[in-house]
């Protein structure tokens, strides 16, 4: 029986993290050293630190959690020789509405996983990490379990990683399942056994992060990509992508196109090559009307908007961005008055509640939105909207405020006309 | 010094130490950048985004509370961008309060409300339906109104990091996330209050004071608390002559933003139904109430007779009553009945102390002294029991300086938490325990003392010695229980120059007069002499007034003028609060008999008396202003040899909620104690 995929590959794509994901028992030990697994390891253990560092910085590899930094700067923020042990923390809270890669990453190929770990532990000079990982995930904490078991008793984690002599312990931590714990911070509180509340910084977490102790903290596909870039040296990596956007990344496809799925395509892919040929195209024959590009956090960007390549510059000067990946289609005959209460209420039943403006400002804009849905909108709520969610955006603790403020401004700034067409359907006056 | 920097705010050039805060520094320099959960001395939350500034060359706006000030720095507080932020985070604020200010506690003295008035969002764009949900009640004195809360964490961390107690935490999330006791659904606590004073709106409010009265309609009149012996400030809010609360909320004290639950509730004790109101005589029938003129006319009498014949006084002050009166007291005793059995419940060995400190300057420590000290060694006391704002001061200390605590105690103590080394000791065995410490403590920067009565005598001398041979600076401070124990020692009521002590008093059977003054000696014993005449001063009907032939009511230490000393010797003024119909001032008392008795002893005006004491107390020459502008003043009476006195030293040991003998006569406190579940309720309170 073949393997039963989460969607079919496509041939445009360029694989590079998901080549085994296809293989029959991709999840094993087995199969992972059979398909170069852990070849990067060793040629690791044979480098310095600072040359690990090196590769990964020609790698041009930006953290696939979002933001986008730079990863091999983010691991020399990391002082190697600091008194208190050094902590690999990965990000696998994976919660972004419209993203679903890390899954797979763990789901297909969780040795790619341990061996991209494993490197940056070299890298870091590290002996312990944990994988937190989303509550809701709760197959896949089974899954990476079993992998970091067989992986504990094959050698490849424990006191003598691979026969190198390198001791590394590897631990899954389940998150309950808040969004806000994806934050990074929030969630080496979270890890702490404390409430997932974002910290203060400074610090940053490469200096004072799980236990007050410098962690390496990066998502799970950034981790995943690092085997590749040692294995075949971070040119070649970088070569996939553009000059500042080295690399392949999971693309995350969904919403009204024929061929939703998780496809691996070069940074600087074509948008609309995505929507139409990766995509399959609209689901019957619609037009498009809007594109959410990198999950909902994302302002999203109108049909026009959309012929641009997929990097984290070309997204930025559209005025949105590249996020984790998590591009949402959008048909013409999408609400965009229910799609922006829809991204509300999210970021409303996620706030933390820490700080007042992202609290209050979601809870009262989901209000708005949920009245305006059911008909009882004002000429007034319009701007109003807009000025609400200006009030929060970069005023809040941390970034979920504006998470929820910028898809809220581009919506009500662009589709303006629908609010409008709205009030029409009012009935009555509140 | 650390290193100075320039920087600019809102114009005016401003120069600063590197890495201050900058609502530190705006503040200082006299520009407002409003704040809630930004509070001095506790951690940053930067939560409530009300302090954003506009700080050139940064993109975005920056909260004042966790920016530090860097050189060049160009600041703008009042900006438009600035502006607009605060009315947006207040009207955010808003849309879940309750617009209950009416009815509100806080009403008039809210930080949210003073903030709307002053930043706009008065008028609000709110037409949604607001979250709700019940108040909540989680002690006899704490009441919890959630939808009220901005949760600004300052309960939290007050509860945490000032008390040490860690009683309230966050449940929930998003708009419902609010305060919960960490306890199910009621606190393990001190119960001291201070989430209640430090709330900037009224969502903590106080059991005893809650829909009482309106800030404006009270008198605030700061007085020194009369329930132990640290002398806190305590601010009453006093209506129509009762008094309706405590707090703390000027800082204004000593204390800072500190006060337990005595100072903050037990005030009630002033309207207790059993106070005396009239001075009663002995009949065959029990005590019956007699007139003020036939009381003095038959205790003036008495003590003139009595003195004629040359006959045997015992004379006991009070622990409780002001410097003032125990002065004069002390000269009534000495002039006026030619005695020296003069003698108060001693609780501290203050004679061996200043014996043994005699010669030294600047040994006795203040309670700042303990904030700042680089060590503090606590010996045989459980300071959260009996003196619990040392307890802070040290637990701030170590907060905010890193001080080392050393404690050698029989059990466990809460600054154990802070200790950088805790040792547990045999009772009697303190002193060996200390010196087992000397080669940690010789290596700190300078250290205070503080000490229990299970150091006294011969231990202390060789506490002293200890101190000396360490080679730091060493500063004391020798326990007593109450509010003015020290005073009342001070003022020389003691048996110096061969006087019977209390003990021999009670035990000598040719006593002729017994007089006691607002202390209750016959407690736990017994009066000897069957023919001694005892008078008796108190506020209420204690077993020795039980046994008096005269009883005097006496005004509490609310209810009059004066000084009193705290248990580091800061004197600090009294301020009457309230008025007790038919009651007189000890001072009072002591005077009119004087009077009746022909005496001449000076007047008896708290103001006039306390010169006296400035010009013959030695280390009583306190400097007038500081007391009148609620200051204290320090007095370090070290003055050469004190002779050593007979009788017994002895600390009640009590816990937080039953210290000084006013206590028991707290409806309040009763309630807190007899609370379900309360960390510190009876029994359960000597750790």
């Amino acid at each position: 029986m073949a393997k039963v995929l989460f969607n079919q590959p496509s041939p445009l794509e360029t694989k590079v993290i998901s080549q085994r994901f296809v293989l029959e028992g991709s999840e094993t030990l087995d199969v992972y050293l059979a398909n170069d697994g852990f070849k990067a390891f060793l040629k690791a253990k044979e480098m310095t630190p600072e040359a690990i560092i090196e590769e990964v910085k020609t790698s041009g590899l930006r953290g696939r959690g979002g933001a986008g930094f730079p990863t091999g700067m983010k691991w020399s923020f990391v002082p190697r020789n600091h008194p208190k042990p050094r902590v690999i923390v990965v990000n696998a809270d994976e919660s972004e509405p419209g993203c679903c890669k890390d899954r797979l990453l763990i789901e297909y190929d969780p040795h790619q996983l341990i061996e991209g770990i494993l490197i940056a532990s070299l890298a870091v000079d590290a002996h312990v990490g944990y994988i937190y990982v989303r509550g809701e995930y709760r197959y896949l904490i089974t899954k990476m379990e079993q992998a970091i078991d067989e992986a504990y008793k094959r050698g490849y984690l424990g006191d003598n990683v691979a026969g190198t002599g390198w001791k590394f312990d590897l631990t899954v931590h389940t998150g309950a399942g808040a969004y806000e714990c994806g934050e990074e911070t929030a969630l080496l509180d979270s890890l702490e056994g404390k409430r997932g509340v974002p910290r203060m910084k400074p610090p940053f977490p490469a200096v004072a992060g799980a236990w007050g102790m410098p962690t390496l903290l990066n998502n799970v596909e950034t981790y995943s990509s690092v085997p590749a870039i040692i294995r075949d040296g971070g040119a070649t990596y970088a070569a996939h992508g553009t000059p500042k956007n080295g690399g392949t990344r999971l693309l995350c496809l969904s919403g009204h196109v024929n061929k939703p799925g998780v496809y691996e395509i070069p940074l600087g892919y074509p948008m609309m090559k995505a929507i139409n040929d990766l995509g399959g195209g609209m689901r019957g024959g619609k037009k498009l009307k809007a594109v959410v590009p990198g999950g909902s956090s994302c302002p999203v960007l109108t049909a026009p908007e959309c012929d641009i390549p997929m990097d984290y510059d070309s997204l930025a000067k559209a005025g949105s961005m590249l996020g984790a990946g998590g591009m949402v289609v959008l048909d013409e005959d999408t609400d965009m008055v229910g799609f922006a209460l829809r991204v509300m209420r999210f970021y409303q039943h996620e706030s933390c509640g820490w700080c007042i403006p992202c609290r209050e400002g979601t809870t009262w804009l989901r209000k708005i939105l949920q009245r305006f849905y059911d008909g009882h909108g004002r000429k007034e709520d319009i701007p109003m909207i807009g000025e609400l969610s200006k009030n929060m955006l970069g005023r809040t603790f941390c970034a979920l405020g504006d998470a929820a403020a910028m898809p809220t401004i581009s919506i009500i700034e662009k589709f303006r006309d629908e609010f409008e067409r709205y009030l029409e359907r009012t009935t009555v006056a509140v | 010094m650390a290193e100075q920097i320039k920087l600019t705010i809102d114009g005016k050039e401003i120069q600063a130490e590197k890495g201050a805060l900058l609502i530190e520094v705006a503040r200082q320099n006299g520009i407002e950048v409003p704040a809630f959960c930004y509070h001095e001395g506790y951690s940053l939350k930067a939560a409530c985004r009300m302090c954003l500034v506009e700080i050139e060359k940064t993109p975005k706006l920056q909260v004042g509370c966790t920016t530090p000030v860097a050189d060049g720095m160009v600041v703008h507080t009042d900006s438009d961008v600035v502006k607009r932020a605060r009315k947006g985070t207040l009207e955010f604020l808003l849309t879940n309060h309750p617009l209950d200010c009416p009815v509100c506690d806080k009403g008039g003295e809210c930080e949210l409300q003073d903030m709307v008035f002053r930043y706009g969002a008065g008028e609000s764009r709110f037409v949604e339906r607001k979250v709700h949900t019940e108040e909540k009640q989680w002690s006899p004195v704490v009441f919890f109104d959630a939808p009220r809360c901005i949760l600004c964490y300052r309960c939290v961390r007050a509860c945490d990091e000032g008390m040490g107690v860690n009683a309230l935490g966050i449940g929930n999330r998003g708009v419902l996330a609010e305060i919960v006791p960490n306890h199910h659904d009621h606190l393990e606590c001190d119960e001291c209050g201070a989430c209640i004073d430090i709330c900037p709106v009224g969502a903590l409010t106080s059991g005893s004071y809650r829909y009482k009265a309106r800030p404006w309609e009270m008198e605030h009149v700061g007085t020194i608390c009369t329930h132990c012996a640290d002398g806190c400030k305590t601010t009453l809010g006093v209506r129509n002559e009762k008094i309706l609360r405590g707090n703390n909320r000027d800082r204004s004290g000593i204390n800072n933003e500190f006060l337990c639950v005595k100072g903050r509730y037990a005030f009630d004790f002033v309207e207790h139904e059993e106070r005396l109101q009239s001075p009663m005589i002995k009949t065959a029938n029990g005590h019956e109430p007699i007139s003020w003129a036939k009381a003095l006319d038959i205790v003036a009498r008495k003590f003139s007779e009595t003195t004629l014949k040359g006959g045997k006084f015992g004379v006991i002050g009070s622990n409780h009553t002001t410097n003032e009166e125990n002065y004069f007291l002390a000269k009534f005793a000495r002039q006026g009945l030619n005695t020296k059995n003069i003698d108060h419940r001693r609780t501290g060995d203050l004679a061996t102390l200043f014996d043994a400190l005699s010669g030294k300057n600047d040994a006795l420590a203040t309670t700042t002294d303990l904030y700042n000290a680089k060590a503090v060694l606590v010996i045989g006391a459980d300071l959260a029991q009996q003196h619990p704002f040392l307890s802070f001061q040290i637990r701030a200390n170590y907060r905010h300086h890193q001080a080392h605590i050393y404690t050698v105690t029989t059990g466990p103590v809460r600054e154990d938490n802070q200790a950088f080394s805790s040792l547990r000791v045999q009772e009697g065995c303190e002193l060996a325990g200390v010196q087992s410490l000397a080669e940690k403590l010789k290596a700190e920067g300078d250290l205070v003392i503080v000490f229990g009565d299970a150091i006294q005598g011969d231990t202390l001398r060789k506490l002293v010695a200890f101190g000396d041979s360490l080679g730091i600076p060493v500063k004391y401070v020798g326990l007593v229980d109450d509010s003015n124990s020290r005073g009342a020692f001070d003022m020389g009521l003691v048996p110096r120059d061969g006087g019977l002590s209390a003990d021999q008093m009670l035990s000598a059977t040719d006593l002729d007069v017994l007089y006691v003054v607002g202390e209750d000696p016959l407690k736990n014993a017994a009066l000897a002499s069957k023919n001694a005449f005892v008078v008796v001063q108190d506020l209420f009907m204690t077993e020795t007034a039980k046994q008096a032939d005269i009883v005097f009511p006496a005004a509490s230490a609310y209810e009059k003028n004066g000084t009193v000393t705290n248990v580091c010797g800061e004197v600090q003024k009294l301020k009457n609060a309230a008025k007790v119909m038919g009651t007189k001032t000890d001072l009072e008392i002591v005077g009119l008999i004087a009077k009746e008795m022909g005496l001449n002893l000076g007047i008896w005006l708290p103001d006039k008396v306390l010169e006296e004491i400035r010009n013959t107390v030695h280390g009583y020459n306190v400097p007038l202003a500081v007391l009148a502008t609620g200051g204290a003043a320090h007095t370090a009476p070290l003055n050469g040899r004190v002779a050593a006195l007979p009788g017994i030293v002895k600390s009640a040991n009590d816990t937080l909620f039953t210290s000084g003998g006013l206590t028991p006569y707290s409806k309040i406190l009763n309630e807190v104690m007899e609370a379900p579940g309360q960390l510190y309720s009876s029994g359960k309170g000597q750790q």
